[in-house]
């Protein structure tokens, strides 16, 4: 094995670190340009219910605090300063700082998507070669129909049957939640088994896109002349199908795994709120409920960084797997 | 789904037989005539029932009737009742033809500003092109969800609202087809034929490119009317889209949340099996329309 390019890929990280400085300043000054057109009003998110009932010189004082009344180009490069040295402000429905939300609950968040994606990779694959063995097979067709009806259905409505069945019907799996209610430590064995739905209907979600990929790419290479080579050489239809097509034709599937984080965002988005795992995507949908603007702006900022990371780790494997990708000219 | 039954009514598929490329060729073909005509009668179905179910049934999906509340599916109300005792099925027809509606609406914005964005980039060319096409990357990088999710939270729930954050984050994909369609016509013969003829950019434009890319872009249309309704029930699922009172597919799932819990499973089956059915029969009508269009490019069912 050749040793690994280090040096280029330094400076494509480099390169791309630069590129994502411009892409986060448009993006969080689009997210400040939105909510100040929007009817929102920070003070009144600040106070919350005791607005109501608060004299309206109150109110301005705390108006004339927030400094709500300049420019919100202004506002965005304070906030901007400040989040450089981790002070994202206040979260108003969590109440506490944005930053102590988004450690606490990055792990968890962080610990759900890896679990679902490396059994979305290793069943996608399982499934893909398995199909693609057999173009047109009742395997084949079978995978392929599920596939196809699985990307179409909402993966909240997945989550809320896999609660139907397991939590209730069954009674082996737990609904929702980190720990069973009344426990008082976060132990690894009820996380492990508060994780299993979650991770799994969120793996699910995800098995489609991976398992058609593979079948297309593996059936593509088994239609290629090295395979055809290496079966004419007497090679047994296991070393065929695992060590030379599943290898040439996993090759576009590994390098598209960066760019799906922005579909893994979307589905712990809505797999964490059914089961009201404490990670950072239901954070935003209750930041989204309560208009809690700091904790919105810093998780979108957030998910953007995610999204860049993606892409440059799609680019180093293709840079990596592919030697006849030049990471320079990336 | 619809996929089944066309997998089940081609047995005459051959596994593996060495010889039998031919035959492969014509049984491909006879499944691509006998998908296009399922998607084709799912898509008929589905738009007439939501046209005139509405006004053909004098019942009121919103009459409630507690006697009769949470009954399972059977023969008074083929999809049962839900927990105030309103039919089930009328419920998903209505929220068929809101979420269809929306869908749809969201579909057509996304695709103008995308078509416009990208005929503008491929047309001018030279920086301005490269600047728009940096934003679109720009864009890219905020997942759809996250970006609706902002956005309606800054303008409040509502049928707007949802339609302004679909079409403002599906457009992107549109913008780069028709760019590089337009980049790919610009150098055929016509066009080089029409600008020394002195006709203006605007005149080139409109006249001579936009015809060359509108198949494409109503390609992308069609393929984005299932991704704008799944977008539409995921807000309004997560309490970030259309009212709870009115009847969607999200809200409907969103409001079976809780006989779920008490185990009826049917107010939460039903309404996402009618979001499953048009996407695929969508899907496969798109996917027959790109055949046509791009004959050389691979068929692959797209979502």
């Amino acid at each position: 094995m050749t040793p690994l390019p280090w040096g280029a890929m330094a400076r494509l990280t480099a390169r791309r670190a630069l590129f994502a400085v411009p892409v986060l300043l448009v993006v969080t000054f689009g997210v400040f340009a939105v909510a100040a057109a929007s009817p929102f009003d920070p003070v009144k998110a600040y106070a919350g219910t005791a607005a109501l009932g608060a004299d309206q010189e109150t109110l301005d004082r705390l108006r004339d605090n927030l400094g709500v009344d300049r420019p919100f180009a202004v506002r965005w490069w304070d906030w901007l300063t400040s989040a450089l040295g981790g002070d994202f402000g206040r979260s108003t429905v969590m109440r506490q700082p944005v930053a102590e939300v988004i450690g606490e609950r990055l792990v968890w968040s962080a610990l759900l998507c890896a679990v679902a994606f490396a059994v979305a990779v290793l069943l996608g694959t399982v499934l893909g070669v398995l199909a693609a063995r057999r173009p047109g097979s009742l395997l084949d067709r079978t995978v392929t129909s599920l596939a196809y009806s699985l990307e179409a259905a909402p993966v909240f409505w997945i989550a809320l049957l896999a609660i139907w069945l397991f939590a209730l019907n069954l009674d082996v799996l737990p609904a929702g939640g980190l720990t069973d209610t009344g426990s008082e430590h976060v132990t690894a064995g009820q996380v492990a088994s508060h994780l299993v739905l979650p991770a799994g209907v969120l793996a699910v979600s995800q098995l489609p896109w991976f398992t058609l990929y593979v079948r297309q790419g593996v059936g593509d290479a088994l239609a290629e002349d090295p395979v055809r080579g290496a079966r004419s050489r007497g090679l047994s239809e296991r070393t065929v199908l695992l060590g030379h097509a599943l290898r040439s034709g996993l090759l576009p599937v590994l390098t598209l795994i960066g760019s799906r984080v922005p579909e893994l965002i979307t589905g712990a988005l809505l797999v964490e709120s059914v089961f009201s795992w404490p990670g950072i995507a239901a954070a935003t949908v209750e930041a989204a409920t309560a208009v809690d603007f700091p904790l919105l702006a810093a998780l979108t900022t957030l998910a953007t960084a995610a999204v860049l990371a993606g892409n440059l780790l799609a680019d180093l494997l293709y840079g990596l797997i592919d030697p006849r990708v030049k990471l320079n000219e990336m | 789904m619809a996929d089944g039954t066309v997998e089940k009514a081609n047995p005459a598929e051959p596994a593996a037989a060495p010889t039998a490329w031919r035959s492969h060729g014509t049984a491909r073909r006879s499944t691509h005539t006998l998908r296009l005509r399922v998607s084709a009668a799912l898509v008929a179905v589905t738009v007439l029932a939501v046209l005139l179910v509405p006004p053909l049934v004098q019942l009121d999906q919103q009459a409630v009737d507690l006697a009769a509340k949470l009954e399972p599916p059977g023969w008074a109300h083929p999809f049962g009742t839900d927990d105030v005792g309103r039919d089930l099925l009328l419920r998903c027809v209505y929220g068929l033809r809101v979420s269809l509606l929306v869908g749809v609406v969201a579909a057509l914005t996304a695709t103008v500003i995308g078509t416009a964005v990208g005929a503008t980039a491929g047309a001018l060319g030279g920086w301005a092109d490269r600047a728009v096409m940096r934003l679109v990357d720009t864009l890219a990088s905020v997942p759809h969800l996250l970006l609706g999710v902002f956005i309606v939270a800054m303008f409040r729930p509502g049928v707007w609202p949802v339609v302004v954050s679909v079409g403002l984050t599906h457009w992107l994909s549109t913008a780069r087809i028709v760019r590089a369609e337009v980049l790919s016509l610009r150098s055929r013969p016509h066009i080089d034929a029409a600008v020394s003829g002195g006709a203006s950019r605007w005149r080139v434009t409109v006249r001579h490119l936009l015809p060359g890319v509108l198949p494409q872009a109503g390609l992308a249309a069609v393929l984005m009317v299932p991704h704008a309704m799944w977008h539409e029930s995921a807000l309004s699922f997560l309490g970030l889209g259309l009212p709870a009172h009115t009847a969607s597919l999200g809200t409907l799932i969103q409001s079976a949340r809780g006989s779920l819990l008490a185990g009826q499973w049917w107010p939460t089956l039903f309404p996402g099996l009618f979001l499953i059915i048009p996407t695929l029969a969508l899907a496969g009508l798109a996917g027959v329309w790109r055949e046509r269009i791009s004959p050389r490019r691979r068929s692959e069912l797209m979502l």
